[in-house]
């Protein structure tokens, strides 16, 4: 079998395992980035979703111009090309971070690069709950905050589970493009130890790992959201 | 006379949509009484729901006053409408009971986390809260339900509780908002019934927004009736029952009592399609004392006016007889003009349908 392996997959096994270059580095790598971007970014989106449904002209306390300022702030941040964000905030990535390059450098133009696209999934998902329900809320005397957990988080929690999901993997998709500069992980390896080295077997591998990463938050998403949800 | 426990004044409820004003609610003034069911019925878009919502602020309206309780929630006069500070009027709030058509529970809250939602400011111990559940879930007979999720509840079933939760704090006002629209005739009587005994037990003062005249007809004892945002006439059920004014109350008691079928078949009958010269088709309305009277009777003896009775209907409306006869009546010109003049005095309301008076 690991005869079979080293033949058949020689730039593989060539990489190695746990040196810089190695596959449980690059591995480790995506999940680094992938959980704290995911938290930051998500953090974030989620306050930009929930301002964006409770202020908009809908929400329980309207507000025109905090709703414009969202609006905006979400709009334009989902117009920018990640790869183009990833160049363009390099200043303010070297002066959060201190470097520019390396997985946690990338956690900057990450975080901000999946909040705006999660914030518009949170709006739609929140926009979901009844209004009804909302009402009935207010009419038994909920202040703000009981109305923000207590009704739209709670009754929004299995549509967020399912937004958070699509979110997470399109953000496994933006830490491989992350790692064209210099962040590290699976997607660097298919790409700068792979495709550059016409060593077609690494690219195959990073990627077959990849799929099973994604494959595994759809599957767990999609059982959560399942189970969350009595509607 | 007491103090109303809810005083609409001269409300106007406007909205503004980019070029388009809509008056949602024309200046209308309404007084409630404790104990009163008031009915308050009209087409969909007729602004009931809008005007309902002023009570406890969940719509601020644009002109008017909404007294309620003796304590001024808004003044349209003041340079500052709303009058109560916004943690006192989530208080207030909470001794309005509110239910909806839709229910509008909360779906992923079982039965009892959903009457227990209404409870998270009471002063009651959490003991104490989990008995007022109970004791409310065991009130509209879903004791043996509390564990479940509203999906797996039938609509009436979700309607008793919403109207557990909105009873939770102890209301002493209960606005239905088309609760019943969404039910079966069924489904929609227990839920009357259960409204009428709460009225009854606790002194439970409600609001009955519907498009349906049967469910006022149940249980209210006042009513309004509401077209385009204002109101067209409003009174003791009974009056309005048996002297509508408006064509759209009529129209609505016709529904409510099934006379507009019958009148449909009827008017297409032979007898009244080719009624001969001399005879009158038509409605005769009494309640109360009158159907005591042998009306009939009384003509034929009288005024030798024979009366053929082709649909005859008696409704109880807060206890007294409400009765609608559809007659064909015959006889001398002299003796049918004194004979009509005879059952207006009665109290009995005449109006001829087909056929000329004297």
């Amino acid at each position: 079998m690991s005869n079979w392996f080293s033949q058949n997959f020689p730039n593989v096994v060539y990489q190695g395992w746990s040196g810089d270059t190695g596959w449980l580095t690059a591995i480790n790598q995506t999940l680094f980035m992938t959980f704290w971007s995911a938290i930051f970014g998500g953090l974030l989106g989620l306050i930009f979703g929930f301002g964006l449904v409770v202020t908009g002209p809908k929400g329980i306390t309207p507000n025109r111009i905090l709703f414009w300022i969202f609006d905006k702030i979400v709009s334009v941040f989902r117009a920018i090309p990640f790869i183009i964000l990833l160049a363009f905030i390099a200043p303010v990535t070297k002066t959060l971070v201190g470097t520019q390059i390396g997985s946690t450098a990338a956690l900057v133009p990450l975080s901000l690069g999946v909040f705006p696209f999660f914030a518009r999934q949170v709006q739609v998902a929140l926009s979901e709950v009844d209004s009804g329900i909302v009402e009935a809320a207010q009419a038994v005397g909920a202040s703000f905050t009981e109305i923000v957990f207590g009704v739209y988080l709670r009754e929004g929690r299995s549509e967020l589970i399912r937004v958070s999901t699509v979110t997470l993997i399109s953000l496994i998709g933006l830490t491989a493009m992350a790692g064209a500069i210099g962040a590290g992980g699976l997607g660097n390896m298919a790409i700068a130890y792979g495709y550059n080295r016409f060593a077609n077997d690494t690219t195959l591998v990073a990627t077959l790992l990849v799929l099973i990463l994604v494959l595994v938050v759809q599957v767990v998403g999609d059982f959560l959201a399942k189970h969350y949800n009595h509607k | 006379m007491t103090n109303p426990i809810i005083s609409l004044k001269n409300i106007d409820v406007t909205f503004t949509q980019k070029k388009r004003t809509i008056e949602a609610v024309k200046n209308v003034s309404i007084d409630v009484n404790r104990g009163d069911v008031f009915g308050i019925v009209g087409y969909s878009g007729a602004g009931k729901s809008t005007l309902v919502r002023a009570i406890n602020l969940l719509q601020v309206p644009t002109a008017g006053q909404v007294v309620v309780n003796g304590e001024t929630f808004f003044d349209g006069q003041s340079s500052k409408g709303v009058q109560i500070k916004p943690k006192d009027l989530r208080d207030r709030r909470r001794k309005i009971g509110m239910i909806f058509q839709h229910f509008n529970l909360l779906n992923e809250r079982t039965v009892a986390e959903n009457v227990a939602f209404a409870l998270q400011h009471s002063p009651l111990s959490a003991n104490e809260k989990k008995a007022k559940v109970s004791e409310l879930l065991e009130l509209v007979e879903l004791s043996d339900r509390s564990e479940q999720f509203p999906s797996q509840l039938s609509g009436g079933q979700k309607q008793r509780v919403a109207i557990a939760r909105a009873l939770a704090n102890d209301p002493e006002i209960l606005i239905s908002d088309e609760a019943t629209s969404a039910l079966d005739p069924k489904t929609t009587n227990q839920i009357l019934a259960l409204l009428k005994k709460l009225n009854a037990e606790f002194n439970l003062t409600i609001l009955l927004i519907t498009h349906e005249m049967e469910a006022v007809k149940e249980i209210a004892n006042k009513v309004a009736v509401m077209q385009n945002g204002a109101v067209l006439e409003q009174g003791s059920t009974l009056d309005i029952f048996t002297k509508p004014q408006a064509p759209l109350t009529k129209e609505f008691i016709e529904t409510a009592t099934n006379q507009d079928k019958a009148l449909a078949a009827i008017s297409a009958t032979d007898v009244v399609e080719n009624l001969p010269a001399g005879q009158l088709f038509a409605r005769l309305t009494y309640s109360g004392n009158s159907t005591n009277e042998p009306l009939i009777t009384g003509l034929y003896q009288n005024f030798q006016v024979v009366a053929s009775i082709l649909y005859g209907n008696v409704e109880i409306l807060q206890g007294t007889e409400v009765g609608s006869l559809l007659v064909v009546l015959s006889g001398t010109e002299a003796g049918l003009a004194a004979g009509l003049d005879s059952l207006t005095d009665q109290g009995v309301t005449v109006e001829i349908l087909k056929g000329t008076k004297a």
